[in-house]
Protein backbone atom coordinates (compact mmCIF):
# COMPACT_ATOMS: atom_id res chain seq x y z
CA UNK A 1 0.00 0.00 0.00
CA UNK A 2 1.56 3.09 -0.93
CA UNK A 3 0.78 6.70 0.63
CA UNK A 4 -1.77 7.52 -1.65
CA UNK A 5 -3.96 4.91 -0.32
CA UNK A 6 -3.22 5.46 3.15
CA UNK A 7 -4.55 9.20 2.49
CA UNK A 8 -7.22 7.48 0.79
CA UNK A 9 -7.69 5.39 3.88
CA UNK A 10 -8.00 7.91 6.31
CA UNK A 11 -10.53 9.54 3.95
CA UNK A 12 -13.08 6.74 4.20
CA UNK A 13 -12.44 6.31 7.92
CA UNK A 14 -13.84 9.99 8.18
CA UNK A 15 -16.68 9.00 5.80
CA UNK A 16 -17.61 6.44 7.15
CA UNK A 17 -17.62 8.32 10.56
CA UNK A 18 -20.05 10.91 8.80
CA UNK A 19 -22.36 8.36 7.61
CA UNK A 20 -23.11 7.26 11.45
CA UNK A 21 -23.25 11.04 12.53
CA UNK A 22 -25.20 12.38 9.61
CA UNK A 23 -27.70 9.15 9.94
CA UNK A 24 -27.91 9.08 13.64
CA UNK A 25 -27.43 12.92 14.39
CA UNK A 26 -30.69 13.59 16.43
CA UNK A 27 -30.85 10.52 18.22
CA UNK A 28 -27.06 10.64 19.86
CA UNK A 29 -28.01 13.29 22.87
CA UNK A 30 -30.19 11.58 25.70
CA UNK A 31 -32.52 14.42 26.08
CA UNK A 32 -35.18 15.51 24.19
CA UNK A 33 -34.51 18.36 22.08
CA UNK A 34 -37.40 21.03 21.73
CA UNK A 35 -38.94 21.62 18.26
CA UNK A 36 -41.80 23.63 17.73
CA UNK A 37 -44.96 21.74 16.49
CA UNK A 38 -44.87 23.58 13.00
CA UNK A 39 -41.79 22.17 12.41
CA UNK A 40 -42.78 18.76 13.68
CA UNK A 41 -45.55 18.73 11.27
CA UNK A 42 -43.74 20.31 7.89
CA UNK A 43 -40.91 17.68 8.33
CA UNK A 44 -43.19 15.13 6.94
CA UNK A 45 -42.28 16.82 3.85
CA UNK A 46 -38.74 16.34 3.87
CA UNK A 47 -38.18 12.89 2.60
CA UNK A 48 -40.31 13.66 -0.41
CA UNK A 49 -38.50 16.95 -1.32
CA UNK A 50 -34.93 15.00 -0.39
CA UNK A 51 -36.17 12.56 -3.17
CA UNK A 52 -37.66 15.14 -5.50
CA UNK A 53 -34.29 16.85 -5.40
CA UNK A 54 -31.62 14.00 -6.33
CA UNK A 55 -34.45 13.20 -8.67
CA UNK A 56 -35.18 16.49 -10.96
CA UNK A 57 -31.81 17.35 -11.98
CA UNK A 58 -31.24 13.89 -12.91
CA UNK A 59 -34.36 14.08 -15.31
CA UNK A 60 -34.34 17.58 -16.27
CA UNK A 61 -30.82 18.62 -16.63
CA UNK A 62 -27.61 17.85 -18.59
CA UNK A 63 -24.18 18.98 -16.80
CA UNK A 64 -25.58 21.20 -14.48
CA UNK A 65 -28.04 23.14 -17.42
CA UNK A 66 -31.76 22.86 -17.95
CA UNK A 67 -32.72 20.07 -21.29
CA UNK A 68 -33.13 22.41 -24.35
CA UNK A 69 -34.13 19.30 -26.55
CA UNK A 70 -37.10 16.55 -26.08
CA UNK A 71 -35.21 13.98 -28.02
CA UNK A 72 -34.04 12.96 -24.50
CA UNK A 73 -34.36 9.45 -23.05
CA UNK A 74 -35.03 10.46 -20.19
CA UNK A 75 -37.68 12.32 -20.92
CA UNK A 76 -40.16 9.45 -22.44
CA UNK A 77 -38.68 7.16 -19.74
CA UNK A 78 -40.20 8.50 -16.71
CA UNK A 79 -43.98 9.42 -18.71
CA UNK A 80 -43.89 5.57 -18.76
CA UNK A 81 -42.56 4.78 -15.90
CA UNK A 82 -45.12 7.28 -14.06
CA UNK A 83 -48.22 6.09 -16.38
CA UNK A 84 -47.39 2.43 -15.34
CA UNK A 85 -46.69 3.32 -11.77
CA UNK A 86 -50.18 4.90 -11.58
CA UNK A 87 -51.72 2.08 -13.38
CA UNK A 88 -50.47 -1.13 -11.23
CA UNK A 89 -48.77 0.41 -8.39
CA UNK A 90 -45.27 -1.77 -8.65
CA UNK A 91 -42.32 -0.27 -8.17
CA UNK A 92 -40.41 -3.14 -9.97
CA UNK A 93 -41.89 -2.55 -12.93
CA UNK A 94 -42.00 1.04 -12.72
CA UNK A 95 -37.59 0.30 -13.34
CA UNK A 96 -38.28 -2.35 -15.50
CA UNK A 97 -40.89 -0.27 -18.04
CA UNK A 98 -38.64 2.71 -17.48
CA UNK A 99 -35.45 1.00 -18.48
CA UNK A 100 -37.53 -0.63 -21.75
CA UNK A 101 -38.13 2.44 -23.01
CA UNK A 102 -34.70 4.31 -22.05
CA UNK A 103 -32.14 1.91 -22.93
CA UNK A 104 -32.87 1.20 -26.61
CA UNK A 105 -33.67 5.52 -27.14
CA UNK A 106 -30.50 6.04 -25.21
CA UNK A 107 -27.77 2.90 -26.22
CA UNK A 108 -29.68 2.69 -29.57
CA UNK A 109 -30.82 6.09 -30.50
CA UNK A 110 -28.25 8.15 -28.54
CA UNK A 111 -31.52 10.18 -27.21
CA UNK B 1 -27.62 -7.86 20.78
CA UNK B 2 -26.99 -10.90 21.99
CA UNK B 3 -27.45 -13.86 20.03
CA UNK B 4 -31.17 -14.81 21.23
CA UNK B 5 -32.18 -11.42 20.20
CA UNK B 6 -30.82 -11.61 16.93
CA UNK B 7 -32.66 -14.61 16.22
CA UNK B 8 -35.74 -12.95 17.57
CA UNK B 9 -35.23 -10.24 15.69
CA UNK B 10 -34.93 -11.94 12.15
CA UNK B 11 -37.77 -14.52 12.79
CA UNK B 12 -39.88 -11.70 13.31
CA UNK B 13 -43.15 -11.51 11.10
CA UNK B 14 -42.14 -8.15 10.71
CA UNK B 15 -38.61 -8.44 9.48
CA UNK B 16 -40.37 -10.32 7.02
CA UNK B 17 -42.53 -7.78 5.58
CA UNK B 18 -39.43 -5.46 5.63
CA UNK B 19 -37.50 -7.58 3.44
CA UNK B 20 -41.10 -7.75 1.06
CA UNK B 21 -41.21 -4.34 1.20
CA UNK B 22 -38.14 -3.12 0.19
CA UNK B 23 -37.50 -6.17 -2.62
CA UNK B 24 -39.28 -3.92 -5.99
CA UNK B 25 -37.02 -0.60 -5.22
CA UNK B 26 -33.91 -3.43 -4.40
CA UNK B 27 -33.36 -3.62 -8.20
CA UNK B 28 -32.77 0.77 -8.87
CA UNK B 29 -30.75 0.26 -5.74
CA UNK B 30 -28.44 -2.77 -7.39
CA UNK B 31 -28.02 -0.53 -10.45
CA UNK B 32 -27.19 2.41 -8.74
CA UNK B 33 -24.70 0.32 -6.10
CA UNK B 34 -22.99 -1.28 -9.53
CA UNK B 35 -22.54 1.86 -11.30
CA UNK B 36 -21.09 3.50 -7.72
CA UNK B 37 -18.61 0.46 -7.80
CA UNK B 38 -17.78 1.23 -11.20
CA UNK B 39 -17.32 5.09 -11.13
CA UNK B 40 -15.09 4.46 -8.57
CA UNK B 41 -12.76 2.49 -10.16
CA UNK B 42 -12.96 4.27 -13.27
CA UNK B 43 -12.09 7.61 -11.29
CA UNK B 44 -8.12 6.17 -11.01
CA UNK B 45 -9.09 4.34 -7.41
CA UNK B 46 -7.48 1.47 -6.72
CA UNK B 47 -9.11 -1.93 -6.25
CA UNK B 48 -8.79 -2.63 -2.33
CA UNK B 49 -9.32 0.76 -1.76
CA UNK B 50 -12.34 0.94 -3.63
CA UNK B 51 -13.42 -2.33 -1.53
CA UNK B 52 -12.71 -0.44 2.10
CA UNK B 53 -14.87 2.36 0.69
CA UNK B 54 -18.02 0.68 -0.63
CA UNK B 55 -18.14 -1.25 2.82
CA UNK B 56 -17.17 0.80 5.08
CA UNK B 57 -18.92 4.35 3.68
CA UNK B 58 -22.09 2.58 2.57
CA UNK B 59 -23.75 6.07 1.76
CA UNK B 60 -24.35 5.97 -2.41
CA UNK B 61 -25.05 9.84 -3.00
CA UNK B 62 -21.88 11.00 -0.68
CA UNK B 63 -19.37 8.26 -2.24
CA UNK B 64 -20.58 9.76 -5.68
CA UNK B 65 -19.90 13.41 -4.18
CA UNK B 66 -16.30 13.04 -3.50
CA UNK B 67 -15.09 10.10 -6.12
CA UNK B 68 -13.97 13.25 -8.06
CA UNK B 69 -12.50 15.23 -5.51
CA UNK B 70 -10.48 12.36 -4.13
CA UNK B 71 -9.67 12.11 -7.47
CA UNK B 72 -8.08 15.13 -8.43
CA UNK B 73 -6.52 14.62 -4.46
CA UNK B 74 -8.49 17.91 -2.64
CA UNK B 75 -7.76 18.02 0.86
CA UNK B 76 -9.73 16.10 3.67
CA UNK B 77 -11.30 18.80 5.12
CA UNK B 78 -13.17 19.83 1.37
CA UNK B 79 -13.84 15.79 0.89
CA UNK B 80 -15.31 15.42 4.41
CA UNK B 81 -17.52 18.92 4.12
CA UNK B 82 -18.92 17.72 0.94
CA UNK B 83 -19.55 14.34 2.53
CA UNK B 84 -21.39 16.30 5.35
CA UNK B 85 -23.27 18.38 2.70
CA UNK B 86 -24.55 16.00 1.23
CA UNK B 87 -25.64 13.68 4.24
CA UNK B 88 -27.68 17.05 5.67
CA UNK B 89 -31.10 15.22 4.52
CA UNK B 90 -30.10 12.46 6.80
CA UNK B 91 -29.82 14.49 9.85
CA UNK B 92 -33.18 15.54 9.20
CA UNK B 93 -34.74 11.96 8.73
CA UNK B 94 -32.79 11.17 12.62
CA UNK B 95 -35.17 13.97 14.08
CA UNK B 96 -37.57 11.54 12.92
CA UNK B 97 -36.21 7.95 13.82
CA UNK B 98 -35.97 9.60 17.19
CA UNK B 99 -39.32 9.26 17.80
CA UNK B 100 -39.05 5.36 16.98
CA UNK B 101 -36.08 4.87 18.26
CA UNK B 102 -34.96 6.63 21.41
CA UNK B 103 -35.88 3.84 24.02
CA UNK B 104 -32.98 1.59 22.66
CA UNK B 105 -29.18 2.10 24.06
CA UNK B 106 -27.18 4.55 22.19
CA UNK B 107 -25.24 1.20 20.41
CA UNK B 108 -28.45 0.12 18.72
CA UNK B 109 -29.38 3.76 18.01
CA UNK B 110 -25.91 4.31 16.23
CA UNK B 111 -26.21 1.09 14.44
CA UNK B 112 -29.54 1.54 12.91
CA UNK B 113 -28.66 5.34 11.99
CA UNK B 114 -25.30 3.52 10.01
CA UNK B 115 -27.76 1.43 8.43
CA UNK B 116 -30.61 3.78 7.08
CA UNK B 117 -30.98 4.99 3.78
CA UNK B 118 -32.97 7.00 1.85
CA UNK B 119 -35.57 4.16 0.87
CA UNK B 120 -35.76 2.36 4.21
CA UNK B 121 -36.37 5.88 5.91
CA UNK B 122 -39.86 6.15 3.27
CA UNK B 123 -40.77 2.14 3.51
CA UNK B 124 -40.57 2.54 7.57
CA UNK B 125 -42.35 5.50 7.34
CA UNK B 126 -45.36 4.17 4.88
CA UNK B 127 -45.31 0.99 7.25
CA UNK B 128 -45.49 3.15 10.81
CA UNK B 129 -46.91 6.92 10.60
CA UNK B 130 -47.28 7.53 13.33
CA UNK B 131 -44.09 8.95 15.39
CA UNK B 132 -43.96 7.12 18.67
CA UNK B 133 -42.13 3.32 19.28
CA UNK B 134 -44.33 0.56 18.56
CA UNK B 135 -44.11 -3.41 18.24
CA UNK B 136 -42.29 -4.96 15.52
CA UNK B 137 -40.23 -1.80 14.58
CA UNK B 138 -37.25 -2.77 15.12
CA UNK B 139 -37.48 -6.40 13.67
CA UNK B 140 -39.10 -4.67 10.36
CA UNK B 141 -36.10 -2.06 10.23
CA UNK B 142 -33.90 -4.47 9.87
CA UNK B 143 -35.47 -6.94 7.64
CA UNK B 144 -35.64 -3.57 5.36
CA UNK B 145 -31.41 -2.38 6.00
CA UNK B 146 -30.67 -6.38 5.44
CA UNK B 147 -32.41 -6.11 1.93
CA UNK B 148 -30.90 -2.73 1.34
CA UNK B 149 -27.82 -3.98 2.30
CA UNK B 150 -27.20 -6.87 0.07
CA UNK B 151 -28.93 -4.98 -3.07
CA UNK B 152 -26.33 -2.34 -2.56
CA UNK B 153 -23.03 -3.55 -1.64
CA UNK B 154 -22.93 -7.12 -3.83
CA UNK B 155 -23.63 -5.35 -6.82
CA UNK B 156 -21.00 -2.44 -5.60
CA UNK B 157 -18.19 -5.08 -5.31
CA UNK B 158 -19.40 -6.83 -8.51
CA UNK B 159 -19.05 -3.61 -10.31
CA UNK B 160 -15.64 -2.79 -8.82
CA UNK B 161 -14.56 -6.27 -10.01
CA UNK B 162 -16.10 -5.53 -13.51
CA UNK B 163 -15.09 -1.93 -13.77
CA UNK B 164 -13.46 -2.18 -17.06
CA UNK B 165 -16.18 -4.72 -18.96
CA UNK B 166 -19.62 -1.83 -17.91
CA UNK B 167 -19.88 0.88 -19.64
CA UNK B 168 -21.19 3.82 -17.40
CA UNK B 169 -22.48 5.08 -21.08
CA UNK B 170 -25.28 3.37 -20.85
CA UNK B 171 -26.85 4.88 -18.33
CA UNK B 172 -27.99 1.69 -16.21
CA UNK B 173 -27.23 4.18 -13.09
CA UNK B 174 -30.85 5.26 -14.84
CA UNK B 175 -32.50 2.78 -13.06
CA UNK B 176 -31.75 4.13 -9.68
CA UNK B 177 -33.34 7.29 -10.73
CA UNK B 178 -36.38 5.65 -11.71
CA UNK B 179 -36.93 3.71 -8.56
CA UNK B 180 -36.36 6.66 -6.39
CA UNK B 181 -38.72 7.97 -8.90
CA UNK B 182 -41.03 4.83 -7.99
CA UNK B 183 -40.68 5.75 -4.38
CA UNK B 184 -41.46 9.31 -4.63
CA UNK B 185 -44.49 8.41 -6.24
CA UNK B 186 -46.28 6.60 -3.56
CA UNK B 187 -45.80 9.27 -1.53
CA UNK B 188 -47.96 11.75 -3.28
CA UNK B 189 -51.33 11.24 -1.39
CA UNK B 190 -52.81 14.50 -1.78
CA UNK B 191 -52.82 18.40 -2.55
CA UNK B 192 -50.55 19.02 -0.18
CA UNK B 193 -47.89 16.79 -0.76
CA UNK B 194 -48.27 17.05 -4.59
CA UNK B 195 -47.67 20.64 -4.27
CA UNK B 196 -44.72 20.16 -1.88
CA UNK B 197 -43.13 17.54 -4.89
CA UNK B 198 -43.44 20.62 -7.84
CA UNK B 199 -41.62 23.34 -5.29
CA UNK B 200 -38.82 20.83 -4.51
CA UNK B 201 -38.63 20.07 -8.21
CA UNK B 202 -38.32 23.38 -9.30
CA UNK B 203 -36.19 24.84 -6.08
CA UNK B 204 -33.48 21.92 -6.90
CA UNK B 205 -33.50 22.61 -10.35
CA UNK B 206 -33.33 26.18 -9.78
CA UNK B 207 -30.94 25.85 -6.83
CA UNK B 208 -28.09 23.28 -8.73
CA UNK B 209 -25.69 25.74 -8.74
CA UNK B 210 -24.82 25.70 -5.45
CA UNK B 211 -21.79 23.96 -4.24
CA UNK B 212 -21.95 20.83 -2.00
CA UNK B 213 -25.02 19.73 -3.20
CA UNK B 214 -26.84 22.56 -0.94
CA UNK B 215 -30.01 23.08 -3.86
CA UNK B 216 -31.13 19.55 -1.79
CA UNK B 217 -31.62 21.19 1.26
CA UNK B 218 -32.90 24.79 -0.47
CA UNK B 219 -35.63 21.95 -1.88
CA UNK B 220 -36.36 20.52 1.18
CA UNK B 221 -36.77 24.11 3.04
CA UNK B 222 -39.22 25.30 -0.47
CA UNK B 223 -41.16 22.03 0.33
CA UNK B 224 -41.61 21.96 3.68
CA UNK B 225 -42.77 25.56 3.68
CA UNK B 226 -44.86 24.91 0.67
CA UNK B 227 -46.53 21.70 2.28
CA UNK B 228 -47.14 23.65 5.41
CA UNK B 229 -49.26 26.36 3.42
CA UNK B 230 -51.07 24.38 1.69
CA UNK B 231 -52.42 22.75 4.99
CA UNK B 232 -53.14 26.21 6.43
CA UNK B 233 -55.44 27.24 3.98
CA UNK B 234 -57.09 23.84 3.60
CA UNK B 235 -58.09 24.10 7.62
CA UNK B 236 -58.66 27.86 6.84
CA UNK B 237 -61.39 26.77 3.94
CA UNK B 238 -62.70 24.07 6.21
CA UNK B 239 -63.27 26.13 9.25
CA UNK B 240 -64.64 29.08 7.18
CA UNK B 241 -67.26 25.88 5.67
CA UNK B 242 -68.24 24.74 8.94
CA UNK B 243 -68.75 28.43 10.08
CA UNK B 244 -71.41 28.77 7.37
CA UNK B 245 -73.10 25.53 7.78
CA UNK B 246 -73.65 26.34 11.53
CA UNK B 247 -77.22 27.45 12.26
Amino acid sequence: MNSDDLQAMLAIGGLALITVLTRAFFMIPRREIPMPGWLRRGLKYAPLAALTAVIAPEVFMTQGVLLTTWQDARLPAVLCACAYYFYRRGILGTIVVGMLVYLPLHVGLGW
Amino acid sequence: MSAVAQRRTWRHPLFRQGVADMLGTSLGIAAWGLVTGVAMVKSGMSVPVAVVMSLLVYAGSAQLAVIPLLAAGAPLWVVWLTACCVNLRFVIFSSLWRSYFQHLPLRQRLAIGYFSGDVIFVAFMKRFPEPRPGKGQVPFFWGAATVNWVAWQVPSLLGIALAHAIPLSWGLGFAGVLALLGVLLSLLVDRATWTATGVAATAAVAAFALPLKLNILVAIAAAVAAGLLVEAVQTQRTLAADQEGAP
